[in-house]
């Protein structure tokens, strides 16, 4: 991994070396309730472009709900969440933040590209429609060049004989592997990646993961990781964030986190889950 | 009792433009029930309340009165409104209209099948609420629903009697009109009564053939 120590992500107001702006992802005292179930309390962290963050820490700490404030399934009670230095979920009218149309959110969320524990793969689609569908009819590409990129990335998750499949047909680890291949057809600046393996049988999981390795290690997109994985959480990341509570209790590189982890909570964590 | 022949041959004639009158309503129908079904159970998703509400309102009114005072509201008030249907027309708008609160309950029950996941998955994809619906949400929901749509089209053959209170005279009608004639009922009501089996039960055995195909 690269030779800086800076870390780059900063938690719960802790101090941030970066320019303003400079940040591809930016939560900014967000906080998220479920009725009186406060899931994210006055959350503050950024990641910068290239950065490979995972989310780790007990269930029900909030690291899903992360992914699904960016992927806008979920709306932020209070706070702002900036993307590629665009708010997400508000947009600017007349000097003044209000609550984003559908419209401005689509154009956001372009950047971001996601991988779901259950897939999620159309099943009335074969893999290449999957994986053409929506550069063809959100990015616009011809149909040619969508066939193309969807071919290199299947050569890449190592699909390509399945190309005239139906998900049906493929084993758990393949449907996954479609799944980061048409989420990667967008081009997005930043993948996020929520428990991807967690519902595969486990002689899967491997294959899956080598994948993901050799997207973190030969591309420049952005991650952001919630797993359960701890070994590919220190292979793969920049830095690590461990949540409790709907708060970043800890933060750092993942040798740190993982060897000498400063907070009491985080160390029966990792015992727990090691 | 006894079966004449002849009369049964006298009836034909009045028969065939009974059963024409009877598949224009089934098929047309059928058609309008479709669509119009489609739209009530895609406005009841509406992010808007605006729509979902009228849309609910309508619906369910139109499910809970009797077809027969639908019939004759469409026959004889929208007249008064300026808008004069022919029998048959108002007879096919009745029954696809009646049928269509029905069948929105069947489009919802598919969409609401379609597991959530794959909305979020259009979402992530930031694919636009139209292509959405017609690329993924639809082509799944409606697989599973055909069957049911099925049930429906021999229901509503069943109901189609109904539209002769209005004059479209379809094979019952033609029937009693030919027994006002000739005090004849025993072959034209028998003809007419076999007609609906031979109609109902291949479409019964195609819905049945369609729901091992398509529900697994």
């Amino acid at each position: 991994m690269s030779a800086e120590k800076n870390p780059s992500t900063a938690a719960n107001g802790g101090t941030n070396a970066a320019a303003e702006g400079s940040e591809l992802i930016k939560f900014d005292n967000v906080t998220k309730r479920y009725g009186s179930n406060v899931v994210l309390d006055n959350l503050c962290f950024d990641v910068s472009p290239g950065k490979h963050v995972t989310l780790i820490g007990p269930s029900g700490s909030g690291k899903t709900t992360i992914l699904r404030l960016l992927m806008t399934l979920v709306k932020p009670d209070e706070g702002t969440i900036k993307v590629a230095g665009e708010y997400l979920s508000h947009e600017e009218r007349n000097g003044k933040l209000v609550p984003a149309g559908e419209k401005h959110s689509r154009e956001v969320r372009k950047n971001i590209g996601m991988v779901f524990q259950q897939f999620n793969l159309f099943p009335n689609m074969k893999v290449l429609r999957n994986i053409t569908e929506a550069p063809v009819h959100v990015l616009g590409l011809g149909k040619d060049e969508a066939e193309q990129r969807a071919r290199e990335l299947l050569e890449m998750v190592g699909l390509t004989d399945h190309i005239d499949k139906y998900p049906t047909q493929l084993s758990g680890g393949q449907q996954q592997r479609v799944a980061i291949a048409r989420a990667l057809a967008m081009r997005p600046q930043v993948l996020l990646l929520d428990e991807v393996t967690s519902a595969l049988d486990p002689e899967l999981v491997a294959g899956v993961l080598d994948v993901l390795r050799d997207i973190a290690h030969s591309t420049d997109i952005t991650m952001l990781c919630v797993t359960h994985e701890m070994n590919f959480a220190r292979d793969i990341s920049d830095d690590v964030l461990m949540f409790d509570a709907g708060r970043v209790i800890e933060s750092g590189a993942p040798e740190k986190i993982f060897t000498d982890p400063e907070h009491e909570r985080t160390r029966e964590f990792l015992s727990a889950v090691l | 009792m006894k079966w004449d022949w002849s009369a049964v041959g006298d009836f034909m004639p009045r028969f065939w433009d009974g059963v024409l009158v009877t598949l224009q309503a089934l098929v047309l129908g059928s058609l309008i029930a479709f669509a119009l079904g489609l739209v009530w159970a895609m406005a009841q998703r509406s992010p808007l309340k605006a729509v979902r509400w009228p849309v609910m309102v309508v619906t369910e009114f139109i499910r809970n009165t009797p077809l027969l005072v639908q019939l004759f509201f469409l026959f004889y008030v929208l007249p008064e409104w300026g808008l004069t249907l022919s029998a048959l027309t108002t007879g096919i708008v009745g029954l696809g209209l009646h049928y269509s609160t029905y069948t929105a309950e069947v489009y919802r029950a598919g969409i609401d099948g379609v597991p959530v996941g794959q909305w979020e998955a259009c979402t992530a994809l930031s694919m636009p609420r139209g292509r959405t619906w017609s690329a993924v949400i639809l082509p799944q929901a409606i697989r599973r629903v055909v069957p049911a749509l099925g049930n429906y089209v021999i229901a509503m053959l069943k109901d189609s009697p109904m539209i002769a209170v209005i004059g479209a005279l379809e094979m019952l009608g033609q029937a009693r009109q030919f027994t006002s004639i000739t005090f004849l009922p025993t072959e034209p009501i028998t003809v007419v009564g076999i007609a609906f089996i031979v109609i109902a039960y291949p479409a019964s055995l195609l819905t049945r053939a369609l729901e091992r195909r398509l529900v697994r």
